[in-house]
């Protein structure tokens, strides 16, 4: 599957679309992580509006990949970008955090039904995904003759992890199964924008070599810029092909589009202020060459 | 007022017939064994259950499953933690995860995957935690785990089972597939009595009262006895020397620890002069004792006194020995509820 230039420019102007939706949601709120969602909307606009096998009219769809979010504190990206691409009414994103909301601060099922799992406390979405796809697997093994064809479709299992959360050890747990059972078809995504809440990733606690590591634990790593489209979408086209359970390295700017915050590990998880949010939407009407476009 | 048809029904019912205190006629099974065979009969009758295991297949009695349905059988190694969040997983597909372990490290280990991917999530995934209580024995106080009861039912969302013989066990583990929600289930290594009879089929939520003494007109010598688990034979035992002795005593079984039947647990004091003496295999606070407290300290104050293991962890030594040094043998028991017979009286 090519990738047209119109295409590019569309996911990168929902991308942008997406960040100003997270802002606006982030200023509403008055708390919540800035850095992570920003960082994180090139990957998700190209995951949802170009590669997943969904139905946003008919989310509980039988068939549907599976979009697990273990690090739920960059909620917003998700919330932001199910509201673009169909599955809730886009002024709803400024419930978030408020009371008696679906968008909970960090991902609730009870409250948002339609979501996977829930999550927040880190390490633990990998596992689930792996279960899934155990699950699944075993679906497809002893149902689909009985229900016929198509009835267990092949599904893909995207998980999205944060960097700083590899520090759980549950997470190599779940790598050392992952590689075991040989699920191609869970693809991991790493933020890897090396910043956590304490400070650079690299100086909490040394990640690096982290794609040696991954590859050692016989899982097939694609290190990626996590801003270049093209590359985000390849990426995905190879881990869909892939033998082996694939993890996908996005090396991302946190606070991407608002230049400001921009690497910096501050906003992790700070609200952006009514300036900082006029700032921060000046930056994005000039974004990706935005106003070229148009 | 008692009951005497159920009385005298329950005693017909029972193996622990008042006419024989021999105990040698008693078979011996452990809770986990139950579990093993209740476990292969779901496997049997639906197709969506599995089995997980952190390499103690053996120990947990999932041997007898992973040979049989070997597709449906997982090992996870060595790693509590990823053990309960598969399991979620899975039953966000649809399956029935059995997901076993030493309580000790399942869900001493891994509680916070527990409350969030399996309870916060309303997955239902069913937390097998073996070797539960002192009864473990030789291998002492990291393994022994005494505080699982209290860490399972605080959840929202879960139930919390603690059969009290292997027969408990295995018609507890039939009964699964029809609860709603996330379910614990606590299990014990040494092998004990079997109380029940093998057409015994318990229902999730209710309390049983189990055995009631003869002269339950003596008011003045009567105290309820509430208990858990595999204990409850100690209680049995100590009931029927004391009833020799002319005191009354009438004893609860609770296989169900959360959701409870207050309403009984308040008939229960109220027919036992307020005097209820709780029993079980874990520490005094959180467990049962703690639930039967706060039950009855809304609705009907009692005096509860609590036989259990008091803010202290286990140690080596043989199930008899650590019975007596925690006080839970029936010599101590006895002790126990003579006490609270005179207290105020």
């Amino acid at each position: 599957m090519n990738i047209t230039d119109v295409e590019v420019r569309e996911i990168e102007m929902h991308a942008i679309e997406i960040r100003e939706s997270i802002i606006t949601m982030l200023l509403e709120a008055g708390s919540g992580h800035t850095a992570g969602p920003l960082g994180m909307a090139d990957v998700f606009a190209t995951l949802y509006f170009k590669i997943l096998n969904h139905n946003p009219t008919n989310p509980f769809w039988k068939n549907r990949d599976r979009v697990i979010l273990s690090n739920g504190h960059i909620c917003p990206v998700l919330y932001a970008t199910m509201a673009h691409a169909g599955y809730f009414n886009i002024a709803e994103l400024l419930t978030l955090r408020k009371f008696g909301s679906r968008l909970q601060g960090h991902p609730h099922r009870e409250f948002l039904s339609m979501l996977e799992t829930s999550s927040g406390p880190l390490g633990s979405g990998l596992s689930q995904a792996v279960g899934m796809a155990l699950a699944d697997r075993l679906d497809r093994k002893t149902k689909a003759g009985s229900q016929g064809i198509g009835a267990h479709q092949h599904k893909y299992f995207y998980c999205f992890m944060g960097d700083g959360e590899l520090d759980e050890g549950q997470n190599w747990e779940a790598f050392m199964l992952l590689a075991k059972q040989k699920l191609h078809n869970v693809i991991c995504i790493i933020d890897r924008n090396r910043i956590q809440i304490d400070g650079d990733t690299e100086d909490v606690m040394p990640l690096d070599p982290l794609s040696h590591k991954l590859d050692k634990f016989n899982l097939s790593v694609v290190e990626i810029d996590g801003h270049d489209i093209r590359q985000i979408v390849q990426a995905f086209l190879i881990a869909k092909k892939n033998i082996k359970p694939t993890v996908i390295i996005a090396n991302t700017i946190p606070g991407k589009g608002f230049v400001r915050a921009e690497n910096d590990y501050r906003w992790h998880g700070k609200p952006p202020t009514q300036k900082d949010a006029d700032e921060a939407f000046d930056n994005m009407r000039t974004m990706y060459g935005r106003l070229s476009n148009n | 007022m008692i009951d005497k048809n159920i009385y005298n029904s329950i005693l017909s019912q029972n193996n622990f017939k008042e006419s024989s205190l021999d105990t040698s006629s008693l078979l011996k099974m452990a809770t986990r064994e139950g579990f093993g065979e209740g476990l292969l009969f779901l496997g049997e009758n639906n197709q969506e259950v599995v089995a997980l295991a952190a390499d103690l297949t053996e120990s947990v009695q999932m041997e007898k499953f992973k040979e049989t349905f070997p597709n449906r059988f997982f090992e996870i190694g060595v790693a509590e933690q990823n053990l309960v969040s598969v399991a979620s997983g899975m039953a966000a597909i649809g399956k029935l995860p059995f997901a076993a372990s030493y309580a000790a490290f399942s869900p001493g280990r891994n509680w916070e995957q527990i409350r969030t991917t399996i309870c916060y999530n309303d997955r239902k995934v069913v937390i097998v935690g073996a070797h539960a209580g002192l009864s473990v024995g030789p291998d002492g106080g990291t393994h022994q785990a005494l505080e699982d009861i209290g860490l399972m039912r605080m959840l929202p969302n879960i139930t919390v089972l603690s059969p009290s013989d292997s027969i408990e066990a295995r018609e507890l583990v039939k009964l699964i597939p029809k609860i709603k929600g996330p379910v614990y289930l606590r299990l014990a290594r040494e092998k004990s009595f079997v109380i029940h009879d093998q057409g015994y089929r318990p229902e999730v939520g209710s309390v049983d009262i189990i055995y009631t003494t003869a002269n339950i007109e003596n008011r003045n010598k009567r105290v309820g006895i509430i208990s858990t688990g595999p204990i409850l034979y100690q209680v049995l035992l100590a009931a029927k020397e004391l009833e020799v002795e002319g005191f009354s005593v009438q004893i609860m079984n609770i296989h169900t620890i959360k959701p409870i039947d207050k309403n009984k647990i308040v008939e229960f004091a109220k027919n036992n002069n307020k005097k209820i003496l709780t029993v079980e295999e874990h520490q005094t606070s959180g467990g049962l004792g703690s639930t039967i407290s706060e039950i009855l300290s809304e609705e009907y104050p009692s005096l509860v006194r609590k036989v259990g293991v008091k803010d202290r962890y286990g140690q080596s030594g043989t199930v008899e020995q650590l019975y007596k040094e925690y006080g839970l043998d029936k010599e101590s028991i006895k002790e126990e509820i003579k006490s609270l017979v005179h207290l105020y009286a």
